[in-house]
């Protein structure tokens, strides 16, 4: 199976510490991939490589069909190629209203000029209320996203990533913060979400990486410690030791 | 169901979805034709001329805020630099003002002559009459459009738009953000205003260009009725410059801008480039400044360095704040009460303050009171003085744990009192 | 009766010279010997005469000259004796003895005639007597006398300097003397070999008085010759219209030399046309058309014709004749061999000179850049580590400044007032700082554009104050005497003391910061509460109070450069404002939350302005404008400055 993106032999360090040593890594198009980590291990700094954040120091990041590189394109560039990003903390526009929020994120031009020129069709508010429907928030769409509890951000937050249409989904820790229901909502989303691209999610929380029921990546000290299913790696020795262990 | 909730039906009109510009025209225009009629120009004389031109670089100041308003209430980019751009757009068209006219009285008196006068004769006779001052009797390269009207007024569009373009690339393409942007742009100001007071510049060092407010060819005509000309066309470029601006933030362009106010690396990660953007809304507001600028400093009269000295430009942020930055009706309304209440206090007019044996006189004063006043907006009233309209409106702000809306860190207020 | 005897007594006078005066003394004789020659004054003949009276070691032989040029020596026209004398009257004379200058009397003046040496001579005695001064006892008189000749050097001082060197006792004068020898040398030796043999002597010099001494060798003139020119004493062939040459001077150069039609300015041209306008014309062409430089031309040149006027060169005509010669620079200021030698000895002068000069600069810049960072070393602490940005840091220099000023006016002794006035600075300054944090600061920290803007409202209204209260006249504050003046290496290199001491100022605080940011419990807390204040606070540190004192420390520290800078600077309301933007820039290039940073940006800022101004020393607003745009180029390459924070640090 092709592979959507390949990151091979990737370092970067922070004034003389390693945070990524030598760390490859690749997901298929459609493919759901958690990774998991203790504190420190790289996680992180490992999206915002793949985002364009961090410049590596080293490796390579190839990404699509053709292969091209994604090292040293802006975020912007990046974003616009496909790759989406939701942090760990909700971060969406506060001052401006859901729908606002959302309008902003769906896939179009990108220039200023085209921006300036926008004027949203008939299409696009179909679009807004689909996603809003999707993610809950039908009945806030007018309300501004500042006056929404955290966990209505968080979807909002989904919602908008949904809007971008992107090829590949980086999650960072979705589960934080939610109420059982809300994450069971949530794994089922990003199960859906993963039948027609490609999600890594960033996880701490081992029982909500079990439900994902996908393949596992273990990073530790910047690289790969053991790939597998969740079974897999929980019974690796490493593992354990590092991580499971305590 | 879903498109009752969304905020915007199809192709609703600029005007009602920004509902403030019918409002803020109407005033402008009640404004504009209660100065015609109470004008000297118009015969009943209840206002001055010079109250007139006054009230006519009033306008174009607010112009100027509405600029500022626009790339630092929404756009987060707090420029000390709009001023400078305002001074060259002055600089631009008072070369041609000074040109021309200087053109006139020199073929004036050269009409009597017992010779007809050489176009080379002219050109000299201009040449020392503008650079004499500085000791200079030849044109310096930058006046070789200033006989032109034509050219020298898309100066006053294209040397701030290519300032703007070209610092501002430099500056966002580097990553340059907050406070550091802000000294950046200060250095700039400063580097320009430094740089016109030399002498050598070629254009007269610290004299400036003066004897602006005499239109040539119009010497016919009085300040009274010029006076009001320019308030005119004052009034006219601020109601255009307000639709301009209004359209500019009201759709998603405005979302995107207020999105890299509030948290620009998330903007990024939406695929927008944010340094685009930003250098966009800078230059375009560089375009305006510079606009304001042409308007405003033939009714000046004249113009010297000092005008584009790094303070002018903190004080229009000063006017956008005491009038509530991210709204740009209140930057009118900063731009317009401070500056007119400062040339009441610095011209003399106001009565002496007494109190006891302590006589406080306010053109010495007035100053003191301005700084305070503004770290006091500052601390207590962020909004400014737009945020009583707020109050009337009831337009409540989602709650924001006391914070205010500022353009520094809006969402990422949220975080920390999440914390 | 009493008349009578006053009259006799008078006579018996007028008769007493010549029997007072001593005939036989020595000098007097040997002017008798020199009579002829003196008494004809002829530039021809008079050489032997002065210098037998030079050679003679007679003691009064220097007061003869003396008094000689001065033309104050006559001669008694029946005795052919010399005397002294000075005109009392009209018809009076009092007159002295030439041998031990004592008064004789006072005579009519009749039966004296006056000696007036021409100028010419009075050069010759002038310089027999630069001799009699060179060797004369007193150091003092040979001193000046050397100082004298080195101001205002004449052929003739030369022989005179040579021949008093073998006397020369004291060895410092006789170095001078030897050095003054060699200077001459080059400029009247006889023979070229001599005059080159001096110039190499100086290998290795740079004096500024032998540079003085070689440059008006290099003259040169620029002459113009139909074939080109051959020799030694052409330094380069000059292009009319090059940069070294204009195309108007070369032509003025023919013109003068007779070789070409002179050219006629713009004026001049219209000035003769009105004056040959008749009828409504100049030579037949209506004045009306005259409205171009060529209808000009063409009817000046139809005047012309008819012989009214002078013929000139059209612009063609001069550039065909320019064509015709070649134009070259020969040496005029000294004979080739020399010039070439004077030059060789100058360009290995420049070489050092220059050297001694980037060091000038060196030590110009580590002032200004110490003044930068005594300027900035209090932001880099309000703005490095707290990120607070304040404007009004340039307002509390200004007060520290003023403060000073005011203990100057108190206490009258400057030096005491200095050593008072810094600690006073301090305490004002770090009370202000600490009021500003508490009133003001403390509600806008995670705010930066906010804070910037209400500090910039305190530094308006601070500048003001003290616009009110001191005026707007700029106020002195004079350093103790023991700062005036300079330490001085040598012609080139030289730093005032005031610049020292600044420079011994910034290092102190450079340690201070040091010592208590690494070796105090503040320290230690101050950079607890940088990095994480929730921590640090769960820690039992008060980071309020850590705050306050921070930015009070910082604040004091802008006091206390207040007090420096107004040591060399005026103090007025608005200096603050001067070095406000500079203090940022030196933060920003060095890098936040470093004081390294702020010392090495201090440094890049401070050698980068004085470096400019060296290249155009004329214009100090020229070099600022131009550091200015290097640091936002710089800013370009790195934004977060020369010592960078990496990584997570960066983020928060």
């Amino acid at each position: 199976m092709p592979q959507l993106l390949e990151v091979s032999g990737v370092s970067v360090s922070f004034d003389g510490f390693k945070a990524i040593n030598n760390l490859s890594f690749s997901i298929g198009e459609a493919e759901l991939r958690a990774v998991i980590g203790p504190n420190g291990a790289g996680k992180t700094t490992f999206m915002d490589i793949i985002t364009g954040k961090t410049r590596p120091d080293s490796g390579t990041i190839t990404w699509g069909e053709p292969p091209r590189s994604l090292r040293g394109l802006s975020e912007s560039r990046i974003a616009q190629e496909g790759v989406g990003r939701k942090f760990q903390r909700p971060t969406v526009f506060e001052d401006q209203s859901v729908a606002d929020n959302l309008l902003m994120a769906l896939k179009k031009d990108r220039g200023p000029l085209a921006v300036l020129m926008f004027r949203p069709s008939q299409a696009d508010r179909d679009r807004v209320a689909e996603l809003a429907e999707e993610i809950g928030l039908t009945a806030t769409l007018g309300r501004k996203a500042g006056e929404l509890s955290h966990g209505q951000k968080q979807w909002l937050e989904i919602g908008m990533l949904l809007a971008q249409e992107p090829r590949l989904l980086l999650v960072d820790e979705p589960a934080a913060g939610m109420t059982p229901a809300e994450r069971e909502h949530t794994t089922d989303l990003l199960k859906e979400a993963a039948k027609t691209r490609a999600v890594v999610v960033v996880e701490h929380d081992m029982e909500f990486v079990r439900r994902l029921e996908c393949r596992v990546t273990v990073l530790h000290e910047g690289s790969v410690l053991a790939e597998g299913s969740i079974d897999h790696v929980t019974k690796d020795e490493q593992v354990i030791e590092v991580y499971l262990g305590r | 169901m879903a498109d009752t909730a969304f905020a915007a039906p199809p192709r609703r009109p600029l005007v009602l979805r920004q509902p403030s510009i019918l409002v803020f025209l109407a005033c402008l225009a009640l404004f504009t034709l209660a100065v015609t009629l109470l004008a000297d120009g118009s015969g009943t004389g209840a206002i001055s001329t010079s109250f007139v031109k006054t009230l006519g670089k009033t306008l174009c100041l607010c112009l100027v805020a509405l600029a500022m308003d626009l790339v630092w209430g929404y756009c987060g980019i707090l420029s000390l630099g709009h001023m400078a751009f305002f001074g060259i757009g002055g600089y631009a068209v008072g070369m041609w003002l000074m040109y021309a006219r200087t053109r006139l009285i020199v073929v004036e008196s050269l009409a009597n002559a017992p010779l007809p006068p050489t176009p080379e004769e002219i050109s000299d006779g201009i040449a020392t009459q503008i650079f004499g001052v500085v000791g200079a009797s030849e044109f310096p390269p930058v006046w070789i459009f200033a006989h032109s009207l034509t050219l020298q007024l898309l100066a006053v569009v294209l040397v701030p738009g290519l300032l703007a373009l070209v610092f501002g690339w430099l500056a966002f393409r580097s990553r340059v953000t907050g406070v550091y942007l802000s000294i950046l742009t200060q250095a700039m100001t400063l580097a320009l205003s430094l740089y016109l007071f030399q002498n050598d510049s070629g254009l007269r060092g610290n004299n400036g260009l003066s004897g602006l407010q005499n239109l040539p060819g119009l010497g016919e005509v009085p300040q009274s009725a010029i006076s009001l000309w320019f308030f005119w066309a004052s009034a006219f470029a601020l109601g255009l410059g307000y639709v301009l601006c209004a359209w500019v933030v009201s759709g998603k362009f405005g979302s995107v801008i207020r999105g890299i106010r509030d948290d620009e690396a998330r903007v990024r990660f939406l695929g927008y480039s944010v340094e685009a953007f930003k250098l966009f809304v800078f230059t375009l507001t560089a375009i305006i400044a510079g606009i304001a600028g042409a308007l405003y400093y033939p009714q000046a009269g004249i113009i010297n360095p000092a005008e584009i000295a790094p303070i002018a430009s903190i004080y229009l942020a000063v006017w956008v704040a005491i009038g509530g930055r991210g709204r740009l009706y209140g930057a009118v309304i900063g731009a317009a009460l401070v500056s007119l209440l400062s040339t009441w206090f610095t011209g003399g007019q106001a009565p002496d303050l007494v109190l006891g044996p302590v006589r406080i006189q306010w053109v010495d004063w007035w100053t003191i009171l301005l700084g305070l006043s503004f770290v006091g907006v500052t601390l207590f009233a962020p909004k400014g003085i737009g945020g009583l309209v707020d109050l009337v409106t009831e337009r409540r702000s989602p709650s924001r744990h006391g914070a205010d809306l500022g353009p520094d860190h809006g969402s990422l207020r949220e975080r920390e009192a999440q914390e | 009766m009493f008349r009578a005897a006053v009259l006799s007594v008078l006579l018996v006078c007028a008769a007493l010279p010549g029997r007072a005066q001593t005939a036989d003394a020595p000098i007097q004789r040997l002017l008798q010997e020199n009579a002829e020659a003196i008494l004809k004054s002829s530039r021809k003949t008079i050489g032997p005469a002065i210098d037998a009276l030079a050679a003679s070691g007679l003691p009064a032989a220097q007061s003869v000259l003396d008094r000689w040029q001065s033309k104050q020596m006559w001669v008694d026209e029946t005795s052919g004796l010399f005397v002294f004398a000075e005109e009392i009257d009209r018809d009076t004379l009092k007159i002295f003895d030439i041998a031990d200058g004592s008064e004789i009397g006072d005579v009519a003046d009749d039966g004296y005639r006056q000696l007036k040496p021409n100028s010419g001579i009075r050069a010759m005695i002038g310089a027999a007597l630069v001799q009699f001064q060179l060797n004369d006892p007193n150091p003092r008189t040979r001193l000046r006398a050397l100082n004298a000749i080195e101001r205002d050097a004449e052929e003739s001082h030369l022989a005179a300097l040579r021949a008093t060197i073998e006397r020369e006792a004291d060895p410092g004068l006789r170095a001078r003397k030897e050095r003054l020898e060699r200077l001459l040398t080059i400029r009247f030796g006889e023979s070229d070999a001599e005059r080159i043999a001096a110039i190499e002597s100086f290998s290795g010099d740079f004096g500024s008085d032998l540079r003085a001494t070689l440059n008006p060798l290099l003259q040169t003139s620029i002459e113009a010759a139909e074939t080109e020119p051959e020799g030694d004493e052409v330094k380069r062939l000059l292009k009319p219209g090059s940069e070294a040459l204009p195309r108007e001077a070369a032509y003025q150069i023919l013109v003068d030399g007779g070789l070409a039609k002179p050219r006629i300015s713009r004026g001049d041209k219209r000035n003769a046309l009105i004056a040959n306008i008749e009828d409504g014309a100049v030579a037949g062409i209506r004045v009306a058309t005259l409205d171009s430089e060529d209808a000009r031309d063409r009817a000046y040149a139809a005047l012309a014709e008819t012989g009214v006027v002078q013929p000139v060169a059209t612009e063609a005509q001069v550039d065909e004749t320019l064509d015709r010669f070649v134009f070259h620079e020969r040496y005029v200021g000294a004979p080739a061999a020399v010039a070439l030698a004077a030059q060789d000895a100058l360009d290995a002068i420049e070489f050092r000179v220059g050297m001694m000069q980037s060091a000038d600069l060196l030590l110009d810049a580590i002032s200004l850049a110490s003044i930068y960072f005594l300027a900035a070393i209090g932001l880099a602490i309000t703005f490095g580590v707290m990120r607070v940005i304040n404007m009004a840091h340039g307002e509390f220099i200004m007060m520290g400044a003023y403060t000073g000023y005011v203990v100057q006016q108190l206490i009258p002794s400057y030096t005491v007032s200095i050593l008072v006035a810094l600690p006073i600075a301090f305490a004002v300054t770090f009370a202000a700082g600490v009021a500003m944090e508490r009133l003001v600061i403390r509600w806008l920290y995670h705010r930066p554009l906010e804070t910037l803007l209400a500090t910039f409202g305190i530094s308006v209204a601070l500048q003001q104050l003290a616009k009110n209260i001191f005026g707007t006249q700029a106020r002195p504050l004079t350093a103790p005497d023991w700062l005036d003046g300079s330490l001085v290496f040598n012609d080139v290199v030289a730093i005032s003391y005031i610049r020292i001491a600044i420079f011994v100022l910034a290092m102190i605080f450079l340690g201070l910061f040091l010592f208590v940011m690494n070796r105090t419990r503040l320290g230690l807390e101050v950079r607890a509460v940088t990095q994480n204040p929730r921590m640090a606070g769960s820690m039992g540190i008060n980071p309020d109070r850590i705050n306050m004192l921070t930015f009070g420390f910082g604040s004091g520290i802008a006091g206390i450069a207040g007090v420096a800078i107004g040591l060399y600077a005026k103090v007025t309301s608005e200096m603050g404002q001067d070095y406000i933007v500079q203090s940022f820039m030196t933060v920003v290039v060095g890098g936040v939350g470093n004081i390294f940073g702020a010392l090495l940006g201090a440094s890049l800022v401070g050698s980068l302005q004085k470096g400019i101004e060296w290249f155009n020393p004329s214009n100090t607003l020229a070099a600022q404008t131009y550091m200015i745009l290097f640091i936002i180029l710089f800013i370009q390459f790195r934004p977060r400055g020369i010592i960078a924070l990496k990584g997570r640090a960066v983020e928060t």
